[in-house]
């Protein structure tokens, strides 16, 4: 008899008990889900840990309004495949209540503006617990993080003021006001997420595969061509053999010049990849800190 | 960057990635590691990322960037992992970090956490979940007090190996003598401890030998390097397997005909048909199924999330715990635990707080500060408080009964958290030693027609002069009953003496009983009548009890063909103490063998109610371990017995 598992079972299993903690502590949770593959995976422990009843928290996508198209049809398609509820936050929205300012510049990045949208919907929402997909491995700010990350009245996060986790304890007591974002894939790196991903045969958008693109490349970024990327003086449209590692606003997600087509090869291609998935994102490269600074704000 | 193509900053090989079959094998290891400042745990850390390539490039050039910008002339790999921007600063990592790398053997979960006087706390997070330490020393510096309260909090916490690293070797000159001072320094430290499983390496973090690669320098060491030693050690051993334990986690209720439990299976396993109770309500009933996404599954083990359903409808909700009727966990309100605090808010008897056991949280007041273990020399003293990183044996009293195990025998049953009613911090770990005083609250009714005792099911053993604790240390090993059940013939005595050859050869103190043995004496009077059979068995149950409450595996060879007369004596014993070894021969095999000739005169009607002619063998259900010697010879099959203890932790 098999007295153990495998790594990845341990990680789901590790994933649907925390998913379970958060709905038998929380009042009101949500599944921050941005169309990416950590939130696809998130959705599928979800539906694992909850079966056969259905999911008993609604999905929040931060919309920025730079998003590809592909990202906004596979998020309905699965919403309706799954039955699940889905809330939209709008960052356009914010802007135009004034609650946030575009950046100056040309293809300005939504990134950071979507704190603002975030942390109102979440009040709107009345959220007690909102499930975020990051992963430890992601980044050196991101090793510290909890599973049950505490966030104070105003969203923020204190690297100070975490409680300890001990065992398989999770600490979901909160004041008025306060929240937590849960983590479940923590321990998680992206090769598990891939591996897993093709272990369950999940679902994930066309965007991860190779295909032919229009792109322009911007500080050693390549950028998709869309509507809210347009060309700066001396750049010009190439097609390339491209696909995304990582999915989020198109304004900043950089591709990745690639003839992976099926996970098999993606698979392949992250084991042998010399540059981290976030390696692709403009707007990580600011600064040294830049992901902390955001963190404390109540990025996601 | 240094490497080979073929494998890239995953850690992996390409062609390993690609077998998803071979993936799918692979093992976790959790570890934690600890050193005082400067011993150079972030080197070592940074030095097993960098040399298993788990490391990127874009990572690199961060790092190469800060050290450039810093002055320095050789890379620092001690930047690669330390985190947020203030203790970067004060070059000093402040809490517990998290990191992660896979070789083609395991994955690896490391929790970095640091080794400054204040920061107990944090050591304790981190081991918690950590199936190993690593211990750092700097080999100029010797075994530093520093040092000892690392060991201590590892065996407090139960971490079943420890490692230590005597890192920077190049300064002292690769020098072997140094090396064997703090050996032999530590080890007689760490005998005082009771930590079981202790290895030494010496290594130089800054240059890489014996971390990944075998020194050059250090001809002399001819153990395992570092990541060798990672990727083989024994991880299972201390996963109890024999308790099953499923605190409820969410209940489930899609429609009118479906009420499902969901949970982790916290130790053991259940299969569908296995007969649990509920505590605390203590209604019995049967697992109908293990259900799962997938569909139906066979079993649910130690560590799996699934959902259960019972036969009958009985009310079940979260905090409730299902166990199986004959291994009951302690179910108790006045409890005695070992906590490390972990705020500045100090505690004072009196003082009430939340505990969060499994999935149950009751309001608990913590009635008596027994004594503090100062971490440094391991003294006890009497307080009167306790504050931030002390250690302390208090006594708490629970509003309502939560259903644990100790510490020892069990991690996910034995340990809880306090939580501040007022900031809901959490502000203690807490072990839990045993119960103060016996709690009667739930009264199991007997199986029908099962040996009864008379007293108290929940087992007690701490009524003896000198604890079973103290004779177990002193004896090297568990106390334990190994149970050999089985048809005349088939082997039991035989495996079972040669169990006991081995373990008298490790060292291990035994007895060995048999049926001619008891029926010759004690059990003289004693017939073949179903009264007498059942009495028989509950002598020497008793009896095995007694031996092992007196240190020793006992080894017990009886047909024992009921189950209720085999759970009896599995009654008697803690939890994870007691092993039964089903000699599963069949019953051709045996009657071919004959060699006593009693088949053939119970064929012919001599011997009357003989098991497996004409009267029952009930077949073990829940053996640990089954052994047929048709194909084995009885070392071979005494060979699987030991291993089958060697998980059990009977060893260590
Ligand atoms: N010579 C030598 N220096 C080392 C070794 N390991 C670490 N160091 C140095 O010791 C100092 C402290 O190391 P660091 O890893 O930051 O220690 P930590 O505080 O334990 O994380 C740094 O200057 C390292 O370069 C070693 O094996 N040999």
């Amino acid at each position: 008899m098999k007295t153990w598992r495998s790594s990845l079972r341990q990680l789901e299993s590790e994933g649907i008990y925390i998913m379970r903690e958060v709905a038998a502590q929380f009042e009101r949770p949500v599944l921050l889900f941005s169309g990416g593959k950590d939130s696809i995976v998130m959705v599928h422990l979800a539906r694992k840990a909850f079966w056969p009843a259905p999911i008993p928290f609604p999905l929040l996508h931060i919309d920025t309004g730079h998003n590809f198209p592909e990202t906004l049809a596979f998020r309905d398609a699965l919403v309706e495949r799954i039955g699940a509820t889905l809330h939209v936050g709008s960052v356009q929205a914010s802007i135009d209540a004034g609650r946030a300012k575009e950046e100056p510049g040309p293809n300005p990045s939504r990134n950071r503006l979507q704190t603002v949208t975030l942390l109102d919907t979440l009040k709107e929402l009345n959220v007690d617990a909102a499930f975020g997909g990051g992963r430890r491995d992601e980044e050196k700010a991101r090793a510290k993080e909890r599973f049950f990350s505490h966030r104070d009245r105003f969203g923020q996060w204190d690297p100070k003021n975490q409680r300890p986790e001990l065992w398989n304890i999770f600490n979901g007591r909160k004041s008025l006001g306060e929240h937590f974002r849960v983590f479940p894939l923590s321990n998680w790196t992206e090769m598990d997420v891939w591996q897993y991903i093709a272990a369950e045969e999940i679902e994930i958008p066309d965007l991860y595969f190779s295909h032919r693109r229009e792109v322009v490349e911007r500080d050693g970024v390549l950028l998709a061509k869309s509507e809210y990327n347009t060309l700066l003086p001396g750049e010009a449209w190439v097609e390339k053999t491209i696909r995304f590692r990582t999915i989020g606003d198109a304004t900043c997600t950089g591709a990745t010049e690639s003839n992976a087509s099926s996970m098999d090869d993606i698979i392949v291609e992250v084991a042998a990849a010399r540059t981290t998935e976030r390696g692709g994102r403009h707007d990580d490269k600011h600064s040294e800190a830049a992901m902390e600074d955001r963190k404390k704000q109540g990025y996601f | 960057m240094a490497g080979e193509s073929s494998v890239g900053a995953a850690g992996i090989p390409a062609s390993v990635a690609r077998d998803a079959a071979q993936f799918h094998q692979m093992e976790m290891l959790r570890f934690t590691t600890a050193g005082s400042v400067d011993d150079g745990k972030s080197t070592l850390i940074g030095r097993l990322l960098y040399d298993t390539k788990s490391i990127f490039e874009d990572q690199m050039e961060q790092v190469e960037d800060a050290s450039r910008r810093r002055g320095d002339e050789t890379l620092d790999l001690a930047l690669l992992t330390d985190g947020l921007r203030a203790e970067r600063e004060q070059k000093i990592t402040i809490d517990v970090a998290y990191r992660y790398f896979a070789t083609p053997k395991r994955k690896f979960i490391i929790a970095d956490t640091p080794g400054h006087i204040q920061y107990t706390r944090n050591m304790v997070t981190g081991a918690s979940t950590a199936d190993l330490a690593i211990v750092l020393i700097d080999a100029r510096n010797g075994v530093l007090t520093q040092s000892k309260r690392h060991g201590f909090i590892a065996s407090l916490l139960q971490i079943p190996h420890v490692l230590v690293a005597v890192n920077k070797m190049d300064l002292v000159d690769w020098s072997e003598a140094a090396f064997n001072g703090i050996m032999a320094e530590y080890s007689g430290f760490a005998e005082k401890l009771g930590v079981d499983d202790l290895t030494f390496i010496p290594i130089s973090a800054l240059e890489g030998d014996n971390v990944v690669t075998p020194s050059e320098n250090m001809p002399w060491f001819d153990g395992a390097t570092l990541l060798h030693y990672l990727e083989h050690v024994h991880v299972r051993t201390h996963h109890n397997l024999v308790d099953f334990r499923f605190p409820v986690q969410y209940v489930l209720r899609p429609n009118q005909d479906f009420r499902g439990y969901a949970g982790r299976v916290a130790s053991g396993a259940v299969r569908p048909g296995d007969e649990i109770v509920v505590l605390p309500s203590g209604r019995r009933t049967k697992v109908k199924a293990v259900e799962t996404f997938e569909g139906l599954g066979e079993e649910a083990l130690s560590g799996d999330s699934v959902v259960l359903t019972t036969e009958d409808e009985v009310d079940i909700s979260r905090g409730d715990m299902l166990v199986r009727p004959l291994n009951l966990p302690t179910i108790g309100q006045e409890i005695d635990a070992t906590v490390c605090w972990m705020t500045d808010d100090e505690l004072r008897a009196g003082k009430e707080y939340w505990l969060r056991h499994s999935t149950r949280e009751v309001r608990a007041v913590v009635t008596e500060i027994v004594h503090q273990i100062d971490v440094d020399t391991l003294h006890r003293q009497e307080v009167d408080a306790i504050t931030l990183n002390d250690i302390a044996r208090v006594r708490l009293e629970l509003a309502s009964p939560i259903f644990y195990d100790r510490y020892e025998l069990n991690r996910e049953t034995g340990s809880f958290v306090l939580i501040d009613p007022h900031s809901h911090f959490t502000v203690a770990a807490g072990m839990i030693r045993g119960k103060t005083q016996d709690v009667a609250d739930v009264i199991m009714p007997p199986a029908d027609g099962g040996v009864e005792r008379g007293v108290s099911p929940n087992v007690v053993w701490e009524s003896w002069n000198i604890t079973l604790e103290e004779r177990e240390r002193r004896n090297g090993h568990r106390a334990a009953i190994v149970w050999f059940t089985g048809l005349s013939g088939s082997g039991k005595s035989t495996v079972g003496r040669a169990v006991e050859r081995m373990l008298f050869e490790r060292g291990c103190q035994t007895m060995f009983l048999d049926g001619d043995q008891v029926r010759h004496g004690i059990n003289g009077d004693l017939g073949f009548s179903a009264t007498d059979r059942t009495e028989n068995i509950r002598r020497i149950a008793e009896i095995s009890a007694l031996f092992a409450g007196q240190g020793s595996i006992v080894l017990c060879s009886f047909v024992s063909p009921y189950r209720k007369g085999r759970d009896f004596a599995r009654s008697l014993v803690p939890n994870g103490r007691f092993c039964e070894v089903w000699v599963s021969t069949p019953l051709e095999e045996c009657e071919r063998r004959d060699a006593k000739g009693l088949y053939q005169k119970a064929r012919d009607g001599i011997i009357k109610e003989f098991t497996g002619i004409s009267d029952p063998y009930e077949e073990p259900e829940n053996a640990e371990i089954a052994v047929d010697t048709t194909d084995l010879t009885a070392d071979e099959a005494a060979e699987r017995v030991i291993q089958r203890l060697e998980r059990q932790g009977i060893f260590g």
